[in-house]
């Protein structure tokens, strides 16, 4: 019942934006499962919360509801101001694990300081404060900052709320790269197309996005500023340019060409100079992903069907990822490089599979049968994908333990080719 | 960064988009979240009326593969020796040979097998006696089906190359 009020409040919020926003199509989410434990946690209405016109701890309420990992305990509507001891005795009378106290203080310029404490109730001890200035429009931001506090604390984990992701919207012959905050929430439009845009890729600043456009009748990779909407075209040789991946530095791009006959890997200045092979083979080299641990992890079909292969970024012999089964795309790296997410077929189902890199163990966490293009969370712990339901686009994200789903969804419209942006501290 | 060579008509209207260096897209129309809104341009022109004429075989554009193939098959070989013919009697004209798979499976995988088949048209042609400099082979992969319902029919009509002239890309 909580997850459908959720939901619908979302589903609420959601339109209101999109009115404001003007036609703008918006990402509801929907939680379709959960972890199987779940921290309850109490977070009353900040202090002095109502002088703002859009709430701060709605927002973070709802982050971590999302996240699949806390229950919300109601308190009804009395806050607990930041200043004050909490009763922690009650706190666990209630059944909960930890409390955050929050107040806003009024500043001289019309701003407000927001602070919060965050308790362990069972353990009787404060885990950390911490306190943020906010204008009142910055409710969500701050609200995502303060979910990212609490995840964090409580899992050991950095949280992923305050982070956003690029997707691409299908509308009959119209195609639009989106940007929105993680939740769904602020989506903006960044490129407008009647042609086809795929593989966005997020510059490890955030700020910039590389993607393959068809603007012009071929596969042409760009790098466009999101702030500014200033393009510039990296990648237009003769044949086909594609599947742009940032170097971790964000100096250079791997990238697909076809200059030199088929599909394969070279790497690109960012400004579009310096192209240089990364490999060579007799086949299709293509889906480069620059991974922090500085190899580069691609698809390739040269030992006969498409498997994940690994080369040094700086050179060096290719080395074989994947073995089981005969289709194996789009691999991925986690953030800390200990996990590979990619797409398997399984009984020609295509599906979002993570292997431990160093046990090379590899599980399939999704049952569905059009997976495509994952994309892990900042923080390693979630998975973003596009698939498909009744015949339309939509994006999901999984947890690599399989256990926690979401479903996000733009009405009458495809959603795909997601791509998690990565955290700015 | 080797180009086609265009006529002047249409040298104007893609000049923009052939060299590296900052775009700017053609018109910004709003921001939110600090993201500014962009509009992609695209090129468009017409081609000879021969090209066109529904009972001259070079209207006739595209060549279908099997699945997982890239073969061309007997049955297009009139077709492929009429354009190649066409690229040998009219040097100044040029052609992009794009190439197209079904849905199933990777985007960018589809993509490089896309090419494949672009390839094999443009290789085919050349053999006809076309120049290498005539003719780009690029692939649009999934991205651009003829048809989009999810039946063996309609992923026979995606696997396909097509070939387009100077001013109709």
């Amino acid at each position: 019942m909580i997850k459908t009020l959720h939901a619908f409040r979302l589903f609420l919020a959601g339109l209101l934006a999109s009115l404001a926003l003007g036609a703008h199509a918006q990402l509801s989410i929907e939680i379709t499962g959960t972890g199987a434990s779940r921290f309850p946690v109490i977070i009353p209405i900040f202090e002095n919360e109502g002088r703002l016109p859009q709430s701060v701890t709605d927002v973070v309420r709802a982050d971590l509801e999302r996240s699949g990992l806390f229950t919300l305990i109601d308190t009804g509507p009395l806050p607990m101001p930041e200043s004050v001891m909490p009763d922690l005795a009650g706190v666990r009378s209630r059944g909960a694990d930890a409390v955050l106290t929050g107040s806003l203080i009024p500043l001289a310029d019309g701003r407000y300081d927001v602070r919060f404490r965050l308790f362990d109730a069972q353990k009787q001890q404060e885990l950390g404060a911490m306190s943020l200035p906010m204008s009142p429009a910055q409710n969500r931001l701050v609200g995502h900052r303060i979910a990212d506090f609490v995840y964090e604390k409580l899992t050991g984990l950095p949280g992923y709320f305050a982070t956003r992701i690029a997707y691409v919207i299908k509308s009959g012959t119209n195609f639009e790269l989106q940007v929105a905050d993680a939740d769904g929430m602020n989506a903006a439009t960044a490129l407008r197309s009647r042609e086809p845009i795929i593989s966005p890729s997020w510059s490890p600043d955030g700020q910039r996005l590389a993607y393959v456009s068809f603007e012009q009748k071929k596969p042409i990779v760009y790098v466009h500023t999101l702030a500014t909407g200033q393009r510039r075209v990296v990648a237009n040789f003769k044949g086909s340019n594609s599947a742009p991946s940032w170097s971790p530095d964000g100096s250079q791009l791997a990238v697909v060409l076809t200059k030199d006959g088929q599909s394969q890997l070279y790497a690109i200045g960012a400004d579009g100079s310096g192209v240089r092979r990364l490999a060579q083979s007799a086949g299709i080299d293509t889906e480069p992903f620059w991974g922090a641990d500085g190899h580069i992890y691609f698809t390739s079909d040269r030992g006969g069907s498409p498997q994940i292969y690994r080369i040094p970024a700086g050179g060096g012999s290719a080395q074989r990822v994947s073995f089981e089964g005969n289709y194996n795309v789009s691999p991925r790296l986690s953030f800390d490089g200990k996990l590979l997410a990619f797409i398997t077929r399984n009984a020609g189902r295509f599906q979002v599979a993570v292997q431990d890199v160093a046990t090379r163990q590899t599980t399939i966490l999704t049952d569905s049968a059009r997976d495509e293009s994952p994309s892990f969370a900042p923080n390693g712990r979630m998975i973003l994908y596009a698939t498909d339901t009744g015949g339309r686009g939509v994006l999901s994200a999984v947890s690599t333990d399989g256990r926690i789903r979401q479903r996000l969804t733009v009405q009458a419209a495809d959603v795909r080719e997601p791509a998690w942006g990565p955290q700015i501290r | 960064m080797k180009k086609l060579v265009l006529p002047a008509l249409l040298a104007l209207t893609l000049a923009a988009c052939s060299s590296t260096g900052p775009e700017n897209g053609a018109s910004v129309q709003d921001r939110g979240a600090g993201v500014a809104t962009v509009t992609a341009g695209s090129a468009s022109g017409s081609g000879i009326a021969a090209l066109t004429d529904p009972n001259n075989i070079l209207s006739k554009r595209s060549v279908f593969f099997d699945f997982d193939s890239f073969v061309i098959k007997p049955e297009a070989r009139p077709l492929i020796e009429a354009h190649a013919r066409f690229l040998v009697q009219n040097p100044q004209m040029n052609m992009l040979v794009q190439g197209n798979t079904d849905e199933r499976g990777s985007r960018e995988y589809n993509l490089a097998l896309g090419q494949k088949r672009a390839d094999v048209v443009k290789q085919a042609l050349m053999l006809l006696g076309a120049k290498e400099s005539q003719i780009e082979s690029v692939s649009l992969g999934e991205e651009k089906p003829r048809c989009e319902d999810r039946t063996e029919n309609c992923y026979a009509e995606n696997r396909r190359g097509d070939m387009l002239y100077t001013g109709e890309f």
